[in-house]
């Protein structure tokens, strides 16, 4: 066990995962002698030779395409795109082929796509995207997640292993900020689990990514109120048992995201909510997202598009005195 | 200015045994062209009979271009046939019955009835299912030719696209991934003359198609789509050019599509005169002159043959007609794969 960056624990992951099972190999932009845009596959092509760490040409399409075609002939690629925003490139292969290819073919397609995504350090609208909730609107495509670095380990095990395309949302903002202790040993973490960040009884925050820690900040500023965080880590398939059972435990339920929200995927659990636990409710299932415009560039107006603190101690106090 | 090189005529009898056919093969290929026209002529029946939900598409006069390139293919080699490539099914091996069972959306259809038309392949014979979006299985079949190289397996992909698909991006990232790693893929263009009602002047300036190759680094051919045994040649040699670490190879197959885009279409906008004279060139004709003249094709031969194939479709049309329609409960299956279902040819 050592404490680890969320960037370290999915490196090291990856690592681990390409040392045990030669079928796995990246293919990304970058990704081979410069080490990825964020350092992620950094020291990789030296270790694992230039045919497991493909420098790819500024080809998502190919990258997309050629992920599928490998994971059908029996390879576990690794694909990266250099930033989850550049995946709309490679939404016909994403959506059309590997998605529908095992329903529609019986052929499976084991593919892991890493999506270095969202914003807060001045991106701009397509370097800052969370386009999560567009895939899992997609039958045969798993999300994943992650904020915490042992589960970005152990997700991204699970995703390698998994016999379906596994998006792998990396949280930008949390690459380098956030440290956690993660087992050095091979572990897997479920795909389609919950994590209860923070046990409560008042309130319930149904979250993910890096608005678990902004929902922990808020939850700081009312000491009074005992608010049990829900870290959600895969929406799809995503825990709708364990949102179900925190709703009816606190009868209050705040979903939080940084996606946008219309149609995000809060409107999908709030659903839900009403739909399964409606008697158990005390209060309307509430939504605080980011408003539905592009992700800005200025400081000034990414800040009043993500979530922040205070948004959420808000939404908490409206929430409790309701 | 032409870029490409452009083929020879299929040769004689001795030519075309030096390259790998005996007389066996030669009349297993034309044997294999009727089977294609065949299914698909069945298939309008269906059609008429209303049979077939949906629409319903063929490859008619490209017989000789989809049958050619697959003869080529070595038994481990893979191919992403698209709608007009029925001849790679055929010569792969795929039972006529399950063609026709996949045009009702019947229950032993190669996709259980989750799929229609030619949007279909058995795995086992190294085939991957197409998708409507062309040519959106061009880079996966460049995937499957990736995997080999990795493996440093001596295995070919075959991708194929119409000349319609190669205005789109897909073909060009493809194409160009496929030659800055020298990867183990050919490229088949069936340049039909046709996109839907496009003609080829609205949907490409070069002269030939496979000028574009040279582009890309590595060799174009143009050969006469309607000349089984030239297209066979020209496969046979780029296949095993890829096998052996050369790279890959675009072949343009020059055809026309001799039928409207889908059964709905009856194609009032290409000239009366232009199927007038691609009639002429028909493959599977060709074919049955040249093993007349240089193959001492008897009636007998001819006739076996011919008799051959009507029984089998009718014995397939049958089979199909009894194929069951599929399950409502089976809706859901297999929208997430398991750990069993990697147990496959590829993933073992």
């Amino acid at each position: 066990m050592a404490e680890k960056t969320y960037l370290q624990a999915i490196s090291d992951g990856l690592r681990q995962e390409m040392r045990r099972d030669k079928r796995v190999f990246v293919l990304g932009e970058d990704v081979g002698v410069y080490g990825g845009a964020f350092k992620v596959t950094l020291g990789f092509q030296e270790e694992f030779g230039p045919w497991r760490v493909l420098d790819m040409p500024l080809s998502e399409t190919a990258i997309m395409g050629g992920a599928t075609g490998a994971a059908i002939m029996g390879l576990r690629p690794v694909a990266e795109m250099q930033f989850a925003d550049f995946v709309s490139c490679a939404w016909d292969h994403l959506v059309t082929v590997a998605a529908k290819q095992r329903w529609r073919a019986g052929t499976p397609v084991p593919i892991v796509l890493r999506l270095p995504s969202s914003g807060g350090f001045s991106g701009g609208p397509f370097h800052s995207q969370n386009p999560e909730s567009s895939f899992a609107h997609i039958p045969g495509l798993k999300c994943v997640c992650p904020s915490t670095p042992e589960d970005a380990k152990g997700l991204l095990v699970a995703a390698i292993e998994d016999p379906n395309p596994v998006l792998f949302f990396e949280h930008k903002h949390l690459y380098r900020r956030i440290k956690g202790e993660v087992p050095d040993e091979r572990y897997v973490t479920p795909i389609g689990k919950a994590r209860i960040h923070a046990e409560g009884e008042d309130v319930t925050v149904i979250t993910w990514g890096a608005m678990v820690y902004t929902a922990e900040e808020a939850a700081k500023q009312l000491p009074d109120t005992s608010v049990e965080i829900v870290d959600l880590r895969t929406i799809m398939p995503w825990d709708k048992q364990a949102v179900l059972d925190s709703a009816r435990k606190t009868s209050k339920v705040l979903v939080l995201h940084e996606d946008t929200r219309t149609g995000g995927f809060g409107a999908e659990i709030a659903a839900t909510i009403a739909e399964e636990a409606f008697e158990d409710l005390d209060a309307p299932v509430r939504r605080i997202a980011a408003p539905d415009c592009p992700v800005p560039f200025s400081p000034v107006l990414e800040k009043a598009y993500i979530p922040q603190v205070d948004d959420v101690v808000a939404g908490l106090k409206e929430l409790v005195s309701y | 200015m032409a870029i490409a090189r452009v083929a020879d005529p299929s040769g004689s009898l001795q030519e075309v045994t030096e390259q790998g056919l005996d007389r066996e093969d030669l009349l297993q290929i034309y044997r294999n062209m009727l089977i294609t026209r065949g299914v698909e002529e069945r298939g309008h029946i269906l059609y008429r009979q209303g049979k077939i939900p949906g629409s319903f598409y063929t490859g008619r006069g490209n017989e000789a271009s989809s049958v050619g390139v697959a003869t080529a293919m070595a038994t481990d080699d893979v191919g992403t046939p698209l709608h007009r490539d029925m001849g790679v099914h055929i010569t792969r091996g795929v039972e006529p019955w399950r063609i026709l069972a996949q045009y009702m959306g019947r229950a032993d259809g190669p996709t259980h009835g989750k799929e229609g038309n030619v949007h279909m392949a058995d795995a086992r014979l190294g085939l991957l299912a197409m998708v409507s979006h062309l040519p959106a299985m061009l880079p996966v079949a460049v995937g499957c030719a990736l995997a080999f190289r990795i493996r440093e397996e001596k295995r070919v992909a075959v991708a194929w696209s119409g000349e319609g698909a190669m205005a789109r991006g897909d073909a060009h990232e493809g194409m160009n991934f496929a030659g800055v790693r020298k990867l183990p893929v050919v490229f088949i263009c069936d340049n039909n003359q046709w996109a839907y009602s496009t003609p080829s002047h609205l949907e490409y300036a070069v002269e030939h198609l496979a000028d574009r190759a040279q582009a890309y680094g590595f060799d174009g051919v143009v050969v006469d789509g309607t000349d089984v045994l030239a297209v066979y040649r020209e496969a046979k040699a780029a296949i095993e050019k890829a096998r052996e670490g050369g790279g890959p190879t675009l072949i343009e197959c020059q055809t026309l599509r001799m039928e409207g885009h889908a059964v709905h279409d009856d194609a009032f906008y290409v000239p009366h005169e232009l199927f007038e004279r691609w009639a002429e060139r028909d493959p599977i004709e060709r074919h049955r002159t040249w093993l007349r003249d240089n193959a001492d094709m008897t009636d007998e031969d001819e006739h076996a043959i011919v008799d051959s194939v009507k029984k089998l479709m009718n014995d397939s049309l049958q089979r199909a007609d009894e194929s069951p329609q599929p399950d409502p409960a089976t809706l859901l299956d297999g929208v997430y794969a398991t750990q069993e279902d990697l147990d496959t040819p590829h993933h073992k």
